[in-house]
């Protein structure tokens, strides 16, 4: 029992990783019906820009490890990383809006390769060492779990950055015309929404969130490269569909969930009498799962093709 | 027949005898597509029954149905749109094919055969239809009214027992209209199936029907031949705020 | 695509690339470019079958490629060796003939089968869950072999015996190329494009999709799996790293480069995606040759950075041209099928 609430405390801090990038994923796929294969390598670069700007304010504020530079890297890494989703999506994904999605699919995949080796042309093939944002101490230490600072941050800053996201997909006139262009885009548009901008918002959006999942990462894994996004990207788009792609708490709870499975595997792996090296192909068994017996997810819903 | 919590189709019974033209019709959203969706085997009936010949169909697979005699048209048309004339209607024979894979790759007389008397088939029933000269060209190319033309010519190639065609005549200009009635009967008569049609065009349905069913919000209102059906005050009403049907 | 018969010329590819593996010299380097191709060429024209002719997009090639890869290894390292024992000499000769043959069918089927197993659920699944899904499979089965270490697991695993050649490369390349075209231009052929264009419709004139599609993706399976075994027995060293999704989206990019559903299109693109990297390398060396001075250091890199021009590549090509080079191209009138001329006793 001991074991299981640190595995489940650091499940969620996983999951809420996990989560932030699923919705950037899910949040694409309701407004446009398209899967970003991109979306993981944003969260790479919003690492990255943690990186850079850690390391200049560092070097010219001498800043050191304090809220102040926590905030500022973080919010850096969002506005960047919300540029350079929409960026993408004007450029990549918008001249092919009426072509079919394969097309797009293709072009996807290509930005992510593209992000990632131009990356690694980039910023080198790494490992670099992510600096430190805050002080990591222990919050809670006892005999059955020990809860530190960065996994506090990882959960707090999720649970604030989700009320946000709801805030404004439900309160605002943005968040209203992010919904009625996923149900139906002719008649939003129709309704005197302008669909490329809320479109263009929805990536900006998501890939904000992304970034955030990235400095989250960077906090808890400091060690980043340009291909971290490869794995973690794919497993948020399991947690996605796990929760009913296009649903945005199917999302939050897709990701919650993967974490806390794959750290229980891990975890348990003896008992289990899988080698923990299986820890990545947790996520490919849970997606063929729910492919296989609810494609439409847990909170989804499932369409028919009207014929 | 329900979808989730909405009720498509909840009370319909319709007889097909082996060479009836019955026409059904019924206002926007009455459900007449969803019948020919359940019928070939695309959505599965919540409830109910449906007997081709005294078995019952349901359950199947959609080309499973194909197989056994019941062929459509698309209300949006759905032709293969990267193939030619030719290639669309040689799909057709697929199913009936007596050689698969093995001759396909082995290539030896029985597969030569067989493909020439396809070919041959092919061939005929383009040239039943005047499509024979167009058979190279990509079915993109054609005009509308040769595209629904063909989409019947395939339906007619898997040598159906029943045809079920959805809004032929839509989009189709009066003359048009005159020779697809002209066609579908032409169909019924050489061919000897029996012809399901939904349609919208009153003219086309009271014309050449020989039995007209009314459905309204899923439920079947009235049903005998065109006169009885155009005089029936319940077939009036469901089209309130139009011109009752009048030929 | 026409062939008077179809076999004749299968004969004579056989007859033309034995001849041409024995007594042909081949300098090295020039060898592994071409057999590179010849791989590749395995490669694209079996996933073309699948993403291109019956329009599922697979993203799980490798994992298939990976099953022939190591399982023909395993049986020509381990199994075979211990089954005939030490007096059989494997290095050359009718013995190791017949087991490199056998390891490489082995090895197919047994990719094949895998086909099976993974095809039959996901191709229930449509456009982006099956591309998902087929990414997930091949990732997989790539963990799999990775915590294997029977077969070296991320330590790799090196293979005996070099046995691949230009004969049974290219006698393979055409041997695919052979069952893909004519299975396709036949009337059940017909049913696999049918399934591409429009399954609905397809279903309505008795096409069973599933079956066509599961059939298109063991085929497609069974041919990278002789594609692996080929490149085991080549490169006589194999890692799970090279069995990723990337080596499954180098193979899409040929298939969609080629224009998907063109077979000719995607072998033109197998080979010029394989000279690519030796063209990039020549760049460097011929610009300095010609303009004296050498490149600047970041363009050399980046035309080493393969990856990266290939996502370039992708990308643009999406824009500009997204049914390939060939794709949507009609067929020089040459090559049209007689078969659709109209037939010679026509009855009235």
């Amino acid at each position: 029992m001991n074991q299981f609430i640190q595995q489940l405390i650091n499940g969620l801090s996983l999951g809420s990783i996990y989560a932030l990038i699923a919705l950037g994923y899910t949040m694409v796929y309701g407004v446009l019906r398209f899967i970003n294969f991109a979306h993981g390598d944003v969260f790479m670069v919003g690492a990255y820009v943690g990186f850079y700007a850690g390391r200049w304010m560092n070097d010219r504020f001498h800043a050191g490890p304090s809220i102040p530079l926590a905030v500022a890297v973080l919010a850096i890494s969002m506005i960047v990383c919300a540029i350079l989703g929409i960026v993408i999506e004007r450029l990549a994904y918008a001249p092919l809006r009426n072509q079919p999605r394969l097309t797009v699919l293709i072009t996807a995949i290509g930005v992510s390769l593209f992000l990632e080796y131009g990356g690694q042309q980039l910023f080198g093939a790494g490992p670099d060492n992510f600096p430190q944002l805050l002080p990591n101490y222990a919050v809670l230490n006892t005999a059955a779990f020990t809860i530190t600072t960065n996994q506090l941050i990882v959960l707090s800053v999720t649970v604030a950055l989700l009320i946000a996201l709801t805030f404004v997909v439900l309160k605002t006139k943005i968040g209203t015309a992010m919904r009625a262009l996923s149900f139906n885009p002719t008649a939003a548009s129709l309704m005197g929404i302008n669909n490329n901008v809320v479109i263009s918002f929805t990536f900006g959006l998501g890939s904000a969130l992304a970034a955030a999942a990235g400095i989250l990462w960077a906090v808890n894994y400091p060690s980043i490269n340009p291909l971290m996004g490869l794995l973690p990207g794919v497993k948020a788009f399991v947690a996605a569909v796990l929760g009913g792609i296009g649903n945005i708490p199917g999302a939050a709870l897709g990701g919650l969930i993967l974490g806390v499975t794959e750290t229980l595997v891990v975890g348990y792996s003896d008992k289990l009498h899988i080698p923990p090296s299986y820890r990545d192909a947790v996520a490919f068994v849970v997606l063929i799962v729910i492919l296989l017996f609810k494609p439409s997810g847990l909170l989804g819903k499932s369409g028919s093709e009207k014929v | 027949m329900q979808f989730g919590g909405l009720t498509a189709l909840s009370d319909l019974s319709l007889q097909i005898g082996p060479n009836d033209l019955v026409g059904l019709i019924g206002p926007n959203g009455a459900g007449k597509t969803t019948v020919f969706n359940i019928i070939t085997g695309i959505y599965e009936p919540t409830s109910g029954s449906i007997n081709l010949a005294g078995e019952s169909i349901i359950g199947r697979k959609a080309s499973g149905i194909a197989a056994r005699g019941i062929a459509r048209t698309f209300q949006n048309i759905r032709l293969f749109s990267s193939l030619t004339v030719y290639d669309n209607v040689r799909a057709a024979f697929t199913m009936r094919l007596k050689h698969g894979i093995a001759h396909a790759l082995w290539r030896g007389r029985p597969f030569k055969k067989e493909e020439a008397q396809i070919n041959q088939q092919v061939f005929d029933i383009l040239q039943i239809f005047h499509l024979e000269n167009l058979r190279k060209t990509p079915c993109k190319g054609l005009s509308y009214g040769d595209q629904r033309r063909l989409e019947i010519v395939r339906a007619l190639a898997t040598q159906p027992k029943l045809l079920l065609l959805d809004e032929p005549a839509a989009g189709m200009n009066p003359r048009e209209k005159e020779q697809l009635m002209e066609l579908i009967q032409f169909v019924k008569e050489k061919f000897q199936i029996a012809v399901l049609l939904v349609e919208h065009d009153m003219k086309v349905v009271m014309g050449i029907c020989g039995r007209v069913a009314v459905l309204d919000y899923g439920v079947k209102i009235a049903e005998g031949t065109p006169a009885e059906v155009q005089k029936n005050p319940k077939v009036v009403e469901a089209y309130l705020g139009e011109e009752p049907p009048k030929v | 695509m026409k062939f008077a018969s179809g076999k004749l010329y299968l004969l004579i590819a056989a007859v033309i690339s034995f001849a041409i593996s024995c007594w042909v010299p081949m300098d090295q380097y020039v060898r592994e470019i071409i057999l590179t191709i010849g791989i590749n060429i395995i490669l694209a024209v079996s996933l073309n079958l699948v993403n291109g002719y019956t329009g599922q997009f697979s993203l799980g090639h490798a994992g298939f490629m990976a099953i022939g890869a190591y399982f023909s290894a395993a049986i020509t390292t381990f199994w075979a060796p211990q089954w005939l024992g030490a007096s059989v000499d494997l290095s050359s000769g009718l013995a190791a003939t017949l087991v490199f043959f056998g390891a490489l069918l082995a090895g197919a089927l047994l990719a094949a089968v895998a086909g099976l197993v993974i095809g039959i659920p996901s191709l229930r699944l449509r456009g982006d869950y099956l591309a998902i899904a087929t990414l997930g499979f091949g990732e997989i089965i790539r963990v799999i072999i990775q915590n294997t270490d029977a077969i070296g697991g991320s330590r790799g695993f090196t293979v005996s015996n070099g046995y691949t050649n230009f004969f049974w490369t290219y006698l393979f390349a055409a041997i695919t190329i052979y069952v893909v075209v004519n299975l396709v231009n036949s009337a059940y052929g017909r049913g696999f494009l049918a399934v591409r264009d429009d399954e609905v419709a397809a279903e309505a004139i008795g096409v069973n999709t599933t079956k066509y599609k599961v059939i298109a993706f063991v085929l497609a399976a069974f041919f990278a799996g002789i594609a692996g075994g080929l490149y085991s027995h080549f490169k006589q060293y194999l890692h799970p790293d090279g069995f990723s999704f990337l080596k499954s989206i180098e193979v899409v990019v040929m298939v969609i480069l080629g224009g998907m559903g063109s077979t000719g299109g995607v072998i033109a693109a197998a080979v010029f995606l394989s000279l690519l990297p030796e063209a990039l390398r020549f760049i460097p060396q011929k610009y300095e040759e010609w303009f004296g001075i050498p490149l600047p250091h970041l363009i050399d890199e980046i035309l080493k950075n393969r990856m990266l021009i290939y996502s370039l590549l992708l990308i643009i090509l999406m824009l500009t041209r997204p049914q390939g080079i060939f794709g949507g191209l009609r067929r020089p009138a040459f090559l049209t099928s007689k078969k659709t001329s109209a037939p010679n006793a026509i009855p009235s």
